[in-house]
């Protein structure tokens, strides 16, 4: 089978087994084995939320470290608008690029202004599609895996845009080279990003095409220096600060940005995994046919709530949200020529080069005789366990239990309800006196009179 | 009636049940996810069982709806109490719907449903007896028996 690359990584160093994060998985791609968490490749689908489930740090985001960039003879970062939203209102992108650079960059890009360019571009490709409806922006990582694995009959919905990230990365790296008579692989592209996600979509573009990024820097990481770094710059014109700033572009750090910027009618904008579930379970229903565009983020708010981000979720928010509001009273318009931007899209400089591919789950058995005996005996299992949810054994649910079982992932006594099994060979008499007190008599009735049983 | 190359599931649907209409919907994608069932005819079977299952939320009283599943065909079967249908020919037509207002608010009432019931069947029965109830059967076949 197929490897996937994950941007996480569980240090077993740090992992104690506390199974925080097996009950938040929402794809229940976490099992922990001998006391220590492991996540299962093709389940996951790299949302982030393990990691701040995780009270010892143990799950890792694999961002790049900052040493990264003396590999390179240029390097420019690339922050996510979402770093925007990090800072008090007084502190616009401006002068956060100038901090940027102070920390080691040869230079800082605005990636709000090819946000920009891709909203126009989404424009004009909702515009011409002619196919079933709703279109489903890619922004977002976690919801084109989701789409990958749960949704494949919606993957001809997502739209096929480079995301502006790589796009900037492309266009950075073709034109630094020819300014500075460097090739381009001298040049360093490093994205500073709110979540993990973004990490494999650069090792690992969901089209599976190869990623103009050289890198991604956790904003969690470079806040505190930033921090510093702008401490020393001027106080510039607040007014000229916000003239330089794409309205379309700042809109993608927060849900509901691209369609309120671009004045879709006929849109709608989810966020936080469990809705955008419910929604995508209505459009295979064909319930949305009548929406044309559909905005989805995995993290609640949008990426202004990525699980790499610092300022709290809710103020994050309101910053870009008010910057919206300034922008859109001042009539401010510093975005790029829609006519340019036409031109680009019709020479296909904003398609991506690959396509999503489905990556649907194994099923139980590639034989459907066999899967179904299997789904069968599943639920024969399912139906002898206390469903309770306890994670003792190792799996989220007893539900999960059950499958991992059928598929010989586990064994029947890892559940602590089955444990008398294990000691009924070696001693009768202790399997007597284990079953008197035995959980399993216990699964009917409720838990608090088995504690009072037990202090008897 | 269970042999051990047929899968079944029966799910309860109560009209007016809105808070839960699309369950039973979901929970046999899932089943067909798992025992890997080509998404083509996920796609299919989900939009058939979520039409029926809407229809007994907003018109009938109480429905059993079964999912079988055998390696060469998916079977459902909804079965409901409720006031039937008197012209089902005219109830086939697409457009053809008798929801109220507030259900149109909803989005529902398309009159959409039982053709496309239809139209993702390879089988396609219903029977009504007004007063009593509606019973509708849809086959789907399965016709490779390979998973992907
Ligand atoms: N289970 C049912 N019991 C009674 N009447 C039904 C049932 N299903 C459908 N109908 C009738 O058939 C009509 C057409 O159904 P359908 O094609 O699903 O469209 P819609 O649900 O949008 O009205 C309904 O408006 C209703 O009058
Ligand atoms: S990143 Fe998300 S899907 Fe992956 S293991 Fe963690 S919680 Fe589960
Ligand atoms: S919503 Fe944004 S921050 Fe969150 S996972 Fe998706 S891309 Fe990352
Ligand atoms: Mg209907």
């Amino acid at each position: 089978m197929k490897e996937y690359f994950h941007s996480i990584r569980i240090d077993p160093e740090k992992c104690e087994g506390r199974m925080k994060c097996l009950r938040v998985c929402p794809t229940q791609a976490i099992r922990v084995r001998n006391a220590k968490a492991m996540i299962i490749a093709e389940k996951c689908i790299d949302c982030g939320e393990c990691i701040t489930a995780c009270p010892h740090g143990a799950i890792v985001p694999l961002t790049d470290p900052f040493g990264e960039l003396a590999k390179f003879r240029h390097t420019v970062a690339i922050p996510s608008p979402a770093l925007y939203a990090q800072f008090g209102r007084e502190i616009l992108p401006e002068k956060i690029l100038s901090g940027i650079k102070k920390l080691g960059f040869d230079d800082a890009f605005d990636l709000a202004l090819t946000c920009g360019e891709v909203s126009f571009a989404i424009q004009e490709y909702l515009r011409e599609y002619k196919g079933p409806k709703p279109l489903i922006s890619n922004a977002c990582p976690t919801v084109v895996r989701l789409i990958q694995v749960k949704y494949p009959e919606l993957i001809d919905q997502i739209i096929p845009i480079e995301l502006p990230r790589e796009l900037a990365a492309r266009e950075i790296k073709k034109k630094k080279s020819k300014q500075l008579k460097l090739k381009e692989k001298e040049i360093g592209t490093f994205y500073l990003t709110p979540c993990p996600v973004k990490m494999i979509s650069i090792k690992q573009p969901a089209e599976k095409g190869e990623s103009f990024l050289d890198g991604a820097i956790s904003i969690s990481d470079i806040y505190g220096p930033l921090l510093s770094a702008m401490e020393g710059i001027e106080k510039g014109s607040y007014r000229k600060a916000l003239e330089n700033i794409c309205i379309l572009g700042v809109g993608w750090a927060m849900v509901g940005g691209i369609c309120r910027t671009l004045r879709l009618k006929n849109s709608l904008a989810v966020s936080g995994l469990g809705e955008v579930i419910k929604v995508f379970d209505d459009i295979e229903r064909g319930k949305l046919r009548n929406i044309d565009f559909v905005e989805a983020y995995s993290c609640a708010q949008g990426c202004v709530g990525g699980s790499l981000t610092v300022e709290n979720v809710y103020i994050s928010y309101n910053k870009i949200l008010k910057l919206i509001e300034t922008l859109e009273f001042e009539q401010i318009k510093a975005c790029p020529d829609i006519r340019e931007v036409r031109k680009l899209y019709s020479q296909k400089y904003f398609f991506i080069k690959g396509k999503f591919e489905p990556r649907p789950l194994k099923p139980l058995d590639k034989d459907l005789a066999k899967a179904i005996k299997k789904r069968k005996e599943k639920e024969h299992i399912y139906e002898s366990l206390p469903k309770i949810d306890c994670g003792a054994c190792g799996a989220p649910t007893c539900l999960t239990f059950a499958e991992d079982v059928v598929k010989a992932e586990a064994e029947l006594i890892d559940c602590i309800f089955n444990l008398s099994q294990r000691f009924k060979e070696p001693s009768q008499g202790f399997s007597e006196l284990f079953n008197k007190y035995s959980f399993r008599s216990q699964t009917k009735s409720s838990p608090k009179k088995h504690a009072k049983k037990e202090k008897q | 009636m269970s042999n051990e190359n047929e899968l079944s599931h029966r799910f309860e649907i109560n009209g007016r049940d809105f808070s839960n209409a699309g369950r039973a919907s979901t929970s046999i994608k899932e089943i067909l996810q798992e025992i890997g069932i080509d998404s083509s005819i996920i796609v299919r079977a989900a939009i058939a069982s979520y039409e029926a299952e809407m229809n007994v939320v907003m018109y009938a009283r109480r429905a059993v709806l079964t999912l079988n599943v055998t390696p060469e065909k998916l079977h459902l079967k909804l079965e409901d109490e409720g006031p039937g249908i008197e012209n089902i020919d005219l109830a086939m037509k697409e457009g053809f719907s008798t929801a109220t207002d507030e259900m149109r608010e909803m989005g529902f009432g398309a009159g959409m449903g039982l053709p496309n019931i239809k139209k993702n069947a390879d089988e396609f029965e219903i029977s009504s007896t007004p007063g009593k109830g509606t019973t509708i059967k849809i086959t789907i076949s399965l016709d490779s028996t390979e998973n992907k």
